[in-house]
């Protein structure tokens, strides 16, 4: 035994011929926030569902709370709370009968049963709607209700799957507060999925997960020197001669999205004044940043993470065809 | 053990909840059994006379309605886990800490429960169309009506764990129902009919509920029980129920099995 909270070895999951998870390795400690970040159809539920039993792996081997997910089941079951991506409540039953029928299933004792579904329900500020038919509730209501849920049975770990999809950023923030608050009072390990950067890190730790594979995985701070300097993107009258001219002049390479010249430049603060009074080719307009995740994930896997839309679940799509679908 | 008991009873408990929230649901359940009672029962009745002494077509059709309601119900209700899966409720379940097994034996008796509530609904319609119910007849009906229903609310459980999508699912339910309530002797007396239809009907498993309904509420009745025959052997009671136990034992082991195997 370790001091683990979850322990992943060459974690491998097929379906069919498609590989959805690639021989990954991790280990998560207690009261960690440990963040999966990767575009959709990188393997981040995949892995998720077999963390929580949900499906069994191909080859490898993961623990959670020290119990085996294919071999002691049901005590990874009681361990662990979980909010799905997708909703999972019973629309058609109130609040409180949700939080009651869960709490029959995971054995709460019938003494402490109300005290905790009254606890949970008061902690997501749901207290007063608790008979209202979840039908009748808001995206954000169901989302606490799921959180509360999941927190019933008191956890080792709660997992996260993309916890604040669909939801609006004022919810989104109250959300993360209560997320925040639940470590610092419950010491609770928690385990989130998400594409979306800001979110990403909130986490103590990072997984990038890039097809089925974990190509980086640090702090998010150390993730970020990766890319270690600034990121200028310009446009110009003529894209060619500029790339040419910064080439020539400050020996970078320069990288083209979509009409924009990217490159990288330390201090950019104190380059750019220098570089907009030297630069021959003509500058319609110029932007400095400061590295994210996001430009750490493009330069881990030659591609960007984007929000879902049409084009990229295209891309999802083609990607699970085994087609790259790279710029 | 308990585990396993505490699972089937959450589920059980869980259906409970949604039936009685439910008001509207029960109502419309009983609505189509009772139009068929009384419009079609009385209309058809008033140009056919007694089909047996002492029988009367309402009379005939009241025991058939009864197991047509139960057939109905607990078979909808058994396969209302496509419900589940598709709003996502049936994730909660999944990786809930009780076995597989005992989530699909926790579904078809809730759905049994249901559909006997609501045969018994029904069966309190007797007095109306002169049907007399001795206080022992309601005794042996009410685990008559049982039988069937955890017959078909396995069925039906066994039939969502393999149906995964929601189109299947609305191809394949009138394909069903209606063919297994048509073929189960509720409206006319099975050893009448042309031999093709009886044929089928006797495969029909809800056959066997609707004459063991029919057979016990008839029993006061001489001479108007409409045995069943099979390969010429006349089936009593006791024959009926046996075909029917074993059926419906074997749906529920089926049912359990492909409930813990689904991902």
């Amino acid at each position: 035994m370790n001091d683990h909270i979850i322990t992943v070895e060459n974690l491998t999951k097929k379906f069919g011929e498609l590989v959805a998870v690639n021989g990954i390795n991790f280990e998560v400690a207690p009261g960690e926030i440990f963040g999966f970040l990767g575009p959709n159809g990188a393997g981040k539920t995949t892995t998720i569902n077999i963390l929580c039993t949900l499906i069994k792996p191909t080859s490898g081997k993961a623990t959670v709370n020290g119990f085996d997910v294919v071999r002691q089941q049901s005590q990874v079951r009681h361990s662990i709370g979980l909010v799905f991506q997708d909703p999972s409540l019973d629309e058609r039953l109130s609040g409180m009968q949700n939080l009651y029928f869960h709490a029959l299933v995971y054995n709460v004792p019938a003494k402490i049963r109300q005290q905790r579904i009254e606890q949970v329900l008061r902690m997501m500020e749901l207290w007063d709607k608790r008979h209202g038919v979840v039908r009748t509730y808001s995206g954000g209501m169901k989302r606490r209700l799921e959180l509360a849920r999941g927190l019933l049975h008191h956890p080792k770990v709660l997992f996260l799957d993309e916890p604040t999809l669909g939801l609006d950023p004022q919810t989104r923030n109250r959300l993360w507060e209560y997320i925040l608050d639940l470590r610092e009072s419950e010491g609770l390990t928690i385990f989130l999925t998400t594409h979306y950067m800001d979110e990403a890190e909130k986490a103590d730790r990072i997984a990038i997960m890039d097809y089925g594979k974990i190509v980086a995985l640090d702090t998010p701070e150390r993730l970020k020197d990766i890319v270690s300097q600034d990121i200028v993107a310009v446009t110009t009258d003529d894209n060619d001669q500029a790339a040419q001219e910064i080439q020539q002049r400050y020996q970078i390479e320069t990288r083209r999205d979509g009409n924009e010249l990217v490159f990288e430049v330390a201090q950019g603060e104190k380059f750019l004044p220098a570089f907009i009074r030297e630069f021959k080719t003509r500058i319609l307009s110029v932007s400095l940043r400061h590295p994210s995740l996001d430009d750490v994930f493009l330069k881990l896997t030659g591609h960007e993470i984007r929000e879902e839309s049409a084009g990229d679940t295209f891309k999802a799509i083609a990607r699970r065809h085994g087609y790259r679908t790279r710029r | 053990m308990m585990n396993n008991l505490r699972g089937a009873y959450t589920i059980w408990y869980r259906d409970m909840l949604r039936f009685w929230r439910d008001k509207m649901r029960l109502i419309g359940a009983v609505v189509l059994p009772l139009l068929f009672l009384f419009v079609f029962g009385s209309g058809m009745g008033s140009m056919m006379g007694a089909l047996s002494p002492g029988v009367n077509f309402s009379q005939f059709i009241f025991p058939g309605i009864i197991g047509m309601t139960v057939l109905m119900t607990s078979f909808m209700s058994g396969v209302s886990v496509v419900w589940d899966r598709e709003f996502g409720f049936l994730k909660e379940v999944l990786v809930a800490p009780i076995s597989r097994a005992s989530v699909a034996a926790g579904k078809t008796l809730g759905a049994a429960t249901i559909a006997v509530i609501q045969g018994a609904i029904i069966l309190c319609f007797a007095p109306l169309i002169d049907f007399s119910l001795a206080p022992a007849t309601v005794a042996l009906l009410l685990p008559s009506m049982f039988l069937l229903a955890v017959a078909m609310g396995s069925f039906g459980v066994l039939l969502a764990t393999r149906i995964k999508t929601m189109e299947a699912f609305q191809a394949i339910m009138p394909m069903l129902t209606f063919p297994m309530i048509f073929l189960s002797g509720v409206f006319y007396p099975i050893e009448a009919g042309p031999v093709w239809m009886s044929v089928i009907s006797k495969i029909n498993p809800a056959t066997y509920g609707t004459t063991i309904i029919r057979q016990v509420a008839l029993r006061g009745v001489p001479g108007a029980t409409f045995d069943l025959s099979l390969f010429g052997h006349t089936m009593s009671l006791w024959d009926n129920v046996g075909i029917l136990a074993a059926f419906a034992a074997v749906m529920i082991l089926l049912g359990m099995h492909s409930f813990s195997r689904q991902e």
